[in-house]
């Protein structure tokens, strides 16, 4: 690691005070001193911001939750009013990383997690997210784990996350503060598409801090499921998970939403299919019909075209088990 | 401690380690894993990958458990931390530290302490009951002598004789 200076503000406006272009901010760490050890992430200043009270998890009006930004991935999967209400999100956290790095790694951090492509690891190799304009080997080199979706010829990457396909599906929104005060921002508006400058990952500005995340009221307890595949069966990167949650009257969909991990620069959402759920009946039929209008833009590479059959598959089984009671 | 650690980039750090309080001085970019190793001399947890993917490191930070690869030493300021040495109660040794050798889950040795903390604050979640559960639990520590089965076996005998050991203490040990 290169040497760095260290600070621990106490308040978040004084953590707001010392962002700044050199330094970075630290909270669980699990990411961010993994690329300062790789020599990606080379801040001058750290920031820990573990000091700062954004620990609770408090009801909101409408039955929703506001998480704040420090709450651990462990104690907000196993939340109660998470696992009562919110099922999805405790399934997708522990699905992701391990039990040791969920006791550590923030909610703010999880969101703020970079991707896991080769070549952005290897800084032997051009990486047009680690060094802007370098190029981007992964189009035409090794890209079985790259997206499917939404790329772009700079950058084929996709988003780590688990927890982040759960909020999009669940329409969270991220409260943050910066120098000239606080904003929301809707977590389909949160991360961002790779385009020409796949160097940000997200819509933030350089001031800001991530304070909190809302959930909305719970619509979906009774019938949501994550589904997640990888190539082994725990403590893998997605190749494909599925967020999906439906609100059912009688025998049809009032409401439907369906995220995608492991397929795009950020958790991949589509709105569109969404809509064409809404009024059908709950059936395989259904289900496959919107998993081919999802996929029917998709843009496999070279070693990823196994990505579009897995997730047509995967997208009609996390419905389908959603659809019963959301217990595989 | 080590002299050549101290420099002016130091700063102080005051810590709880296996029961004892420590009034230390750490270089800001020191991992937890690096003090306690090197400056300290406690070699129980072992480094393996040090990029939180093997799990050799795991202690446990005020109960609960982490990998000290990817903690910042001056990150830990009033935290009260648990590594393999500090498990036993003098000659007497932890119920899971037992377990693991009743059922001998290890071979070459290097990830046990790793997995022995692991198990530690895995029983102290209270989520790991069944075998499935277990496995599930221990994700987190990888053996590539691949002693798993002996390691599930162990976990398995000492939850119970962990719980048993909270009640007669009156407490979490």
């Amino acid at each position: 690691m290169t040497p760095f200076t260290y600070c621990k503000p106490s308040s978040i406006s004084e953590a707001v005070g010392l962002m700044g272009p050199t330094s970075q901010l630290i909270a669980g760490g699990t990411n961010l001193l993994d690329l300062m050890k790789e020599n990606i992430a080379r801040p001058e200043q750290l920031v820990d911001i573990t000091g700062l009270p954004l620990t609770g998890v408090e009801e909101t009006a409408d039955g929703g939750l506001m998480i704040g930004a420090l709450v651990s991935n462990a104690d907000l999967a196993w939340h109660p009013l998470v696992e009562q209400r919110f099922p999805l999100l405790s399934q997708a956290i522990l699905a992701g990383a391990s039990p040791q790095l969920r006791n550590m790694a923030s909610t703010g951090g999880n969101l703020l997690q970079r991707t896991r492509c080769y070549y952005f690891y290897d800084t032997g190799t051009p990486c047009n997210k680690r060094e802007p304009g370098s190029g981007c080997p992964a189009r035409a080199g090794l890209n079985r784990i790259h997206a499917i979706l939404g790329a772009s010829d700079a950058c084929v990457a996709v988003h780590p996350s688990d927890m982040c396909v759960a909020l999009a599906a669940l329409e969270a929104v991220v409260h943050v503060q910066g120098r000239s005060g606080k904003r929301h921002i809707a977590f389909a508006d949160f991360h961002r598409l790779p385009g020409d400058t796949p160097e940000r990952d997200n819509t933030l500005a350089d001031d800001e801090l991530i304070i909190a995340i809302e959930l909305p009221r719970p619509r979906f307890e009774q019938h949501s499921h994550y589904l997640k595949i990888r190539d082994r069966a725990s403590y893998a990167f997605a190749l494909i998970s599925v967020a999906a949650a439906l609100e059912l009257d009688g025998e049809r969909i009032v409401e439907a939403r369906l995220a995608l991990g492991g397929v795009a620069h950020k958790p991949w959402r589509d709105t569109s299919v969404e809509g064409l759920l809404k009024g059908q009946p709950p059936t395989t039929q259904t289900f496959e019909q919107a998993a081919d209008a999802l996929l029917s833009n998709a843009q496999p590479l070279l070693h990823n075209g196994f990505k579009v059959k897995l997730a047509r598959r995967a997208i009609v089984r996390a419905l389908t088990v959603a659809a019963a009671g959301g217990q595989a | 401690m080590s002299e050549i650690y101290q420099d002016e980039a130091c700063q102080a750090v005051t810590l709880t380690l296996n029961g004892t309080p420590r009034q230390l001085k750490v270089q800001p970019w020191v991992t937890l894993l690096d003090l306690l190793r090197d400056q300290l001399d406690l070699v129980g947890t072992k480094k393996g990958c040090d990029h939180g993917q093997c799990g050799a490191c795991t202690v446990l930070r005020n109960g609960k458990r982490v990998n000290a690869c990817l903690t910042l030493a001056i990150m830990c300021d009033g935290d009260d931390l648990t590594t393999i040495e500090g498990l036993a109660d003098g000659d007497r040794l932890h119920p899971m530290q037992q377990a693991f050798i009743t059922h001998d889950a290890f071979q070459c040795g290097y990830c046990t302490p790793g997995q022995i903390c692991s198990a530690v604050g895995m029983v102290q979640e209270g989520r790991a009951c069944t075998r499935e559960e277990i496995k599930e639990g221990m994700s987190g520590n990888l053996c590539r002598c691949g002693a798993y089965g002996n390691i599930i076996a162990a976990v398995e005998e000492a939850i119970p004789l962990m719980q048993t050991a909270q009640t007669d203490a009156g407490g979490p040990r």
